[in-house]
């Protein structure tokens, strides 16, 4: 194993990383302050990548695409929250899950009525399909780099939104006791609303930074959502730092995982059998280290401090 | 006696129930067709619905002077969903025919359901390697190849090519262990490096982390086999990797009229000259090709892909075998020796089957060009098989 390998799949892993942390970060937001559990958050994902994909053909440009589409992705959070979620914040988990299931099915035929079930490839602009040289003579797709600085730039923000801005202190009070907060005049409803189209934003901008690696295509949330639940569990749910370092992590194990497991394995055991047997447990580690930390610390790696 | 009685009473309504059954069937026939209409892989799913249908266009809707009922049903991407849409469509349509099945894993859950009850089973995709050796079965025929047959032709390609090692990566379902054990059987040099993804309806579809290896393995060249989305995603980030112009790509059933169409609208030009191996391709001069992907581009507006020609070919091998037999849907006898015959029009040319009932055929070399009217296609440079057959045949009892 060289270097410059290990080190590109740290890279590889961290961007995977960040990807998950802008799923996550909307998920542990509904669910740590509004107790709502959201399982068509991926749904958003989709469609961010959707409005994306159509605008850069339309302006023939991916960051033009990007930046008109988030708008439009909030606006679509906005109206999900007002015609479905607000009506179900009363209700138990299971009903939150049914009816969100629901909407999973939803989204996925809008969008096949709307785009078809082709899936479209979204094209990069030629200064962001190329690759950079990092030292040590590390070649890197740019498009890749972008994305985690992109994604660090997203938590800086985050982090300064949730800590040293009023909203961020709602927020957090949100998460704390959400009954104090409405007893103390605070409007529940649009501080609700708000943070439902933040989180429906954030997994829409994964979306769009992850079409231009795959594409845009039907069900691509749902495929990815289950390791956001992971994400939160592991971090402990409501925590936006939790939510980071458990994103990172996941990144870095799966990529990890799917990287060396096979190399090491060959040491114990013929190549054939390694070459089955990697693949296999390379996809069941993230799910390992969740059944660890449920059994060794069930509140998460950070779980908010008062719950 | 009045037990006899009451069994034979039970004979009689059993007999009735049947002969009922027989008597709706009998002035129609039944096709069903099972393939994915829904998740992304629909894509494929609804060229393969579209050839059928084309196909059903061009015989008028009739099989020996009958009238033919063609059923779709969708397998969800699973081998379970597929399992349980083909005992609807034996149990409760009671078809003739079972045909369809891009997925092997779904075709190998759902082969006994139609085997069992003594239907014929058509495969226009799929193919395992156990259907052609151990578990093959009279009543079992394909349209398609054995798995391993089209990356076998790969693999000789690259001996030709002088290619010394080679990078592989497929996805990690019975397919892709098929079309993988295919190339290796037939390439010759060193194979440095073997990644299987993860499949179905959570596929990985990034790549990052294999291609990082493949690159740093240093091999002459990589072969994949991605169907589906999955080709077009490993495409673009094979690009985006750099490899392009440092190690070439070889594919399987990677490069086809799915995936080119989105590639173009994209202008991910450099899969424009990369080679494939395949039974079919558009430009195949017969005259039973040049209709159907005629009046396929005339009614789609695109080309149609290897699984419609398949779908297609699929149809008109039900056709000649119920015209053998003049719409007596019965004469299972008839039929089964009429589609061994592979007495038909098939858009690949001719070709015949085995003792396993899998086609003995020719296998191409193609390569991504731009058409005369800037599409982007696939055109045939060389034979690599003439009448090739499975590896798996022999270990067929039939």
């Amino acid at each position: 194993m060289d270097f410059s390998l290990f080190v590109v799949q740290l890279l590889n892993g961290l961007q995977l990383g960040i990807l998950l942390f802008l799923l996550a970060s909307g998920l542990t937001l509904t669910f740590g302050i509004m107790d709502f559990v959201n399982l068509a958050h991926g749904s958003f994902y989709m469609v961010g990548a959707f409005i994306c994909a159509t605008l850069t053909f339309a302006t023939g440009s991916f960051i033009w695409g990007v930046l008109l589409a988030i708008p439009l992705v909030a606006v679509v959070g906005l109206a999900t929250e007002w015609i479905v979620i607000r009506n179900l914040y009363p209700r138990d988990h299971l009903d939150h899950v049914l009816a969100t299931f629901g909407l999973i099915l939803v989204f996925d035929t809008l969008v096949q009525i709307v785009w078809g079930p082709a899936g479209i490839v979204v094209p990069l602009p030629a200064w962001l399909d190329g690759q950079v040289t990092l030292p040590g003579d590390i070649v890197f797709p740019t498009f890749r780099l972008m994305i985690i600085c992109a994604g660090l730039l997203i938590a800086g923000g985050l982090y300064y939104l949730v800590n040293h801005t009023r909203l961020g202190m709602l927020i957090r009070a949100g998460a704390s006791n959400r009954t104090m907060v409405g007893a103390l005049g605070i409007d529940i409803k649009t501080l609700f609303s708000g943070v439902f189209a933040l989180g429906a934003v954030l997994a829409g901008i994964a979306g769009m930074l992850i079409s231009p690696i795959t594409e845009a295509s039907i069900g691509m949330g749902n495929e990815i959502i289950i390791t956001a639940f992971v994400v939160i569990i592991i971090g402990g749910i409501g925590s936006m730092k939790g939510a980071f370092a458990a994103a990172l992590l996941i990144g870095l194990i799966d990529t990890m995982g799917r990287s060396f497991l096979d190399d090491i394995f060959k040491i114990v055991m013929s190549s054939e059998a390694a070459e089955t047997a990697a693949p296999a447990i390379s996809a069941m580690l993230i799910y390992i280290l969740m059944a660890v930390i449920l059994a060794v610390r069930p509140q998460g790696l950070f779980p908010p401090k008062v719950r | 006696m009045k037990l006899m009685n009451s069994r034979a009473a039970i004979f009689a309504v059993a007999g009735l129930a049947m002969t009922t059954s027989g008597a709706v069937a009998a002035d129609t026939v039944k096709i069903g067709f099972v393939t994915t209409l829904t998740t992304p892989a629909a894509v494929i799913g609804k060229d393969m619905q579209d050839a059928a249908n084309l196909a059903m266009a061009h015989i008028g809707g009739k099989m020996g002077g009958k009238k033919v009922d063609l059923i779709f049903e969708d397998d969800g991407f699973r081998p379970e969903g597929g399992k349980q849409k083909t005992d609807k469509l034996v149990k409760q349509d009671d078809v003739d025919f079972v045909t369809g099945f891009i997925w092997s894993h779904v075709l190998l859950a759902s082969r006994k359901s139609v085997l069992d009850a003594g239907k014929f089973l058509i495969s226009a995709n799929a193919g395992p390697s156990p259907v052609a050796g151990k578990l093959c079965h009279k009543n079992f025929f394909s349209t398609s190849w054995q798995n391993d047959q089209t990356p076998m032709a790969m693999g000789e390609v690259l001996n030709q090519k002088g290619v010394k090692s080679l990078y592989i990566m497929a996805p990690n379902y019975a397919a892709g262990k098929n079309m993988v054990a295919g190339v290796k059987r037939t390439f010759k040099g060193k194979i440095l490096g073997v990644d299987f993804t993860k499949w179905g309806k959570d596929a990985q579809l990034d790549f990052s982390a294999e291609l990082a290896k493949a690159k740093a393995s240093g091999a002459e060249g990589i072969w994949v086999f991605y169907p589906g989305k999955a080709g077009g995603a490993f495409i673009k980030q094979y690009q985006q990797a750099g490899l392009q112009g440092k190690i070439p790509l070889y594919t399987s059933f990677t490069v086809d009229a799915i995936a080119l169409p989105k590639l173009q609208k994209a202008n991910l030009s450099g899969v424009l000259g990369s080679e494939n191996t395949q039974q079919w391709s558009p430009d195949m001069d017969n005259a039973a090709n040049k209709k159907f992907v005629g009046d396929f581009k005339k009614k789609h507006g695109r080309y149609p892909s290897f699984y419609a020609a398949q779908a297609y070919d699929a149809i008109m091998l039900i056709k000649s075998a119920v015209d053998a037999v003049k719409g007596d849907t019965k004469n299972m006898d008839g039929m089964r020796a009429a589609m061994k015959s592979a007495n038909y029009a098939s858009v690949r040319g001719k070709y015949t089957y085995g003792n396993n009932h899998m086609p003995i055929q020719n296998f191409y070399l193609r390569k991504v060009v731009k058409d005369v009217d800037g599409n982007w296609t696939t055109k045939i440079t060389k034979t690599v098989y003439t009448n090739h057959q499975d590896v798996y045949a022999k270990d067929c009892k039939m």
